[in-house]
């Protein structure tokens, strides 16, 4: 290390670390936030030239308005009953999320994680796209295997790594697979799945296949190298992928900023690479499937790959291992311009004349009463805090195809050695 | 060791053969697809597949950008399609940015998510050193992928193998990493780098079947019977083990090990046991290098008929230097050396 600077008659370099605005204890004011106006966004031919659109990776796309009134292009103009579907599955997922987050805390699993907050990205999704449309999410995607009616107690089973769970006790809680909801093993390395997802398009696409492909990451893991060839990948091919980029502001306790929020939006990474890019308000629900659904038709249309920048907040802690407010302000999710997308929907739809208070809290009771009941009957088939529900020499399944000699080995040796401990 | 029955045969070389390979399972199975760095058009920059652009087309033959991590992470994508990747890294050197999605990614998934998913990857790389490569074109990182749950790793040494077993490779249901050792393409070579390359045209390997065949995975081959010590090989070092052992006239037993892992742990151990003595070669680096685990698995089944200490001959725990080359090889003087030590010992 230099002991003096190489010209004492230069200005001397400075080193920046970014810094968050709000700290525990400040006050919270996102005055200066500027969200852009309900249906003020163009909406572009679903063949747009990347090149002509590059706006929209700087811009909102937003449709409900502060009073939960649609405005503009991209009102997706969906039907009362879809939006209440939307509306169930949302709350739904939250209170799946509230459920699996109490029993964590109760020692019934190691780990939890909610989407509290974000519940509208995963679920629009989910509305948008067709049923054979592949999935690669990452951790937080909870409500796309809830839209798409994958059991809610087979997920409970997974988390609890109990006898139903069709991972074999394997994987940590919530890093789900369901081939058959067309949901793709969760990782819990952070954009893997954004290449893996650029190649299921790219095999669709290269055998005349109509099927596509999404992949999500947050903003914080956009850093990482799978992110950017995924995107060079998805440019070269113009592969039918929808790559959606849920930027909820924290990465566990680094702000957007710590991946480059400082200098540009998420949105503009796709712009260098010539995918067309969009930034969408995440908290409104019709902005982020009006979004989707374009991506879509442009991918089923070969015009090629699709960003999507969704512009969120994590409501809660990253984990159950997680405490945010070590690190953030308290009063960053009241503040939140957004507002929140479940209030946001039935404010629109209340406005339409389509509901009411009385059936939302109907609704509320008999989606909490669904959990209560799906979780005793999976708690019935046993929870972590029971001990180990597989047997031990499931541990050396699935290795290989075949089991060879050596996990044949490793296997009677445990079994030999537990019988040798009386245990 | 063919298990289907023998076709028309040819001679080939190692890249004709792999070539052959490729073809032969292109033309059998629609879900195959190759793609890397320059093996479209230009059929690669070792011709290992060239023509198959043509004769397939570009939606199974394909360039790639320069990206290991990329390749690799889409080749497991495609499995989940439905596809059986064949990627080629360029040069082993080269695949490390492809790392991650290898051990955390494409060797776990059929663990993960219990048999939903699964990584029918075949990874073809030219390793290994002997053309003065220098230091980043010449290495040997088997050991890094032997060490991971739920790759297999398959090096062959002679045309016949090399297509056999890449067919093998390509039909095996778990990802498989394949590595060609790139200075035996052209012609066996026995370590006296200063003598003139023999083609594979005189060697009775050669002669390869133009149609169908596989060599089973996880089997060795006993490619030259012996009672004064064994000699566990792969890839180019077994062209050095056999000219060793003709040059000293010892007669020790010399096992091509052709799957690294699983290992043939049955053909290892019967040697072993006949001959009281072991000697592990490889070009990688010694330390935490594949023969370290061969040394273990011997001493473990084999202590009490060893008459000698376990040797490891390999190359030093340096990068692999470009003018020092053959000094940092593990060429004859070395070997011959180690094999007079185990024998009289």
């Amino acid at each position: 290390m230099a002991e003096a600077p190489a010209a004492p008659n230069m200005t001397p370099l400075s080193f920046h670390v970014p810094e968050p605005r709000f700290r525990p204890g400040d006050a919270v004011d996102y005055a200066d936030f500027d969200r852009g106006e309900a249906g003020a966004v163009a909406r572009p031919d679903v063949a747009a030239l990347p090149a002509d659109m590059r706006g929209h990776a700087y811009s909102l796309v937003r449709v409900l308005d502060d009073e939960g009134v649609a405005h503009g292009p991209w009102n997706p103009r969906l039907s009362p009953d879809r939006l209440r579907r939307m509306l169930r599955d949302m709350a739904l997922t939250r209170a799946f999320d509230d459920r699996m987050y109490r029993a964590q805390r109760q020692g019934k699993t190691s780990f939890y994680m909610k989407c509290t907050g974000e519940e509208a990205t995963s679920i629009a999704a989910a509305h948008a796209l067709d049923r054979g449309d592949m999935c690669f999410p990452s951790y937080r995607q909870q409500g796309l295997l809830i839209a798409r009616g994958w059991p809610i107690g087979q997920m409970m089973n997974q988390i609890y790594s109990n006898a139903g769970d069709n991972l074999k006790g394997r994987q940590m809680p919530i890093m789900y697979s369901a081939r058959e909801a067309g949901f793709f093993s969760v990782s819990g390395n952070l954009t893997t799945q954004y290449p893996q997802a650029v190649g299921f398009a790219m095999a669709s696409a290269s055998r005349g296949d109509t099927r596509i492909a999404a992949c999500w990451c947050g903003e914080g893991s956009t850093a990482e190298g799978d992110f950017h060839s995924a995107c060079t990948f998805a440019a070269v091919y113009r592969a039918p992928v929808i790559l959606n980029v849920i930027n909820n502001q924290w990465a566990i306790s680094s702000f957007s900023g710590i991946a480059g929020a400082e200098a540009t939006t998420f949105a503009a990474r796709g712009i260098g690479y010539g995918i067309a890019s969009l930034r969408v308000d995440g908290n409104d629900i019709l902005a982020c499937y009006a979004v989707l659904d374009w991506a879509a038709e442009r991918a089923r249309g070969n015009h090629g790959p699709t960003l999507i920048e969704y512009f969120t907040y994590r409501a809660e802690g990253h984990s159950t291992s997680d405490d945010p407010t070590k690190y953030r302000s308290a009063e960053e999710r009241g503040a939140w311009p957004l507002g929140d997308p479940i209030v946001r929907l039935k404010q629109h739809l209340i406005g339409l004349g389509e509901w009411d208070e009385e059936r939302h809290a109907a609704m509320d009771k008999e989606v909490a009463e669904f959990i209560r009941d799906e979780g005793r009957k999976a708690e019935a088939q046993g929870t972590l805090h029971d001990g180990l529900s597989q047997p031990f020499t499931t541990m050396f399944e699935d290795v290989f195809e075949e089991q060879p000699w050596h996990l044949k080995e490793q296997s009677a040796q445990m079994q030999a050695e537990r019988k040798a401990a009386g245990i | 060791m063919s298990s289907s029955p023998a076709t028309e045969t040819r001679s080939m070389n190692m890249i004709q053969a792999i070539n052959s390979a490729l073809d032969v399972c292109m033309d059998r199975d629609p879900a195959i697809t190759v793609m890397g760095e320059d093996v479209g058009y230009f059929g690669g920059v070792f011709k290992a597949t060239e023509g198959l652009q043509k004769k397939y087309g570009k939606g199974r033959v394909f360039d790639t950008p320069i990206n290991e991590g990329g390749i690799i992470g889409v080749a497991v994508g495609m499995s989940a399609y439905g596809l059986r990747p064949v990627p080629e890294i360029q040069f082993a050197d080269y695949i490390y940015p492809g790392l991650d999605q290898l051990v955390s990614e494409a060797a776990r998934l059929r663990y993960r998510s219990a048999g939903e998913f699964t990584a029918p990857i075949t990874v073809r790389s030219p390793f290994g050193g002997g053309i003065f490569g220098g230091q980043t074109h010449s290495q040997s990182p088997e050991a890094l992928f032997t060490h991971v749950a739920g790759i297999k790793t398959v090096i062959p040494s002679n045309p016949y193998d090399a297509k056999g077993l890449l067919v093998a490779a390509i039909e095996d249901n778990d990802p498989v990493i394949f590595f060609e050792p790139k200075r035996i393409y052209n012609g066996p070579f026995d370590g006296h780098y200063d003598r003139p390359v023999t083609p594979w045209a005189k060697h009775p390997q050669s002669q390869v079947p133009e149609g169908y065949y596989r060599i089973p995975l996880s089997q060795a081959a006993v490619v030259r019977e012996g009672e004064a010590a064994t000699m566990l090989a792969y890839g180019t070092m077994v062209h050095v083990a056999l000219g060793v052992i003709e040059a000293s006239g010892i007669d020790a037993e010399v096992i091509d090990l052709r799957t690294l892992w699983p290992v043939d742990i049955e053909t290892i151990e019967a040697s072993v046991k006949k001959t009281g003595r072991c000697i592990v070669v490889h070009e990688a680096t010694r330390t935490g290098g594949f023969g370290a685990e061969l040394s273990a698995l011997v001493q473990e089944r084999c202590f009490y008929h060893l008459e000698a200490p376990i040797e490891r001959v390999t190359g030093w725990d340096t990068p692999y230097p470009h003018s020092l080359e053959w000094a940092y090889f593990p060429g004859p003087v070395r070997l011959t050396q180690a094999l007079k030590r185990v024998i009289e010992a």
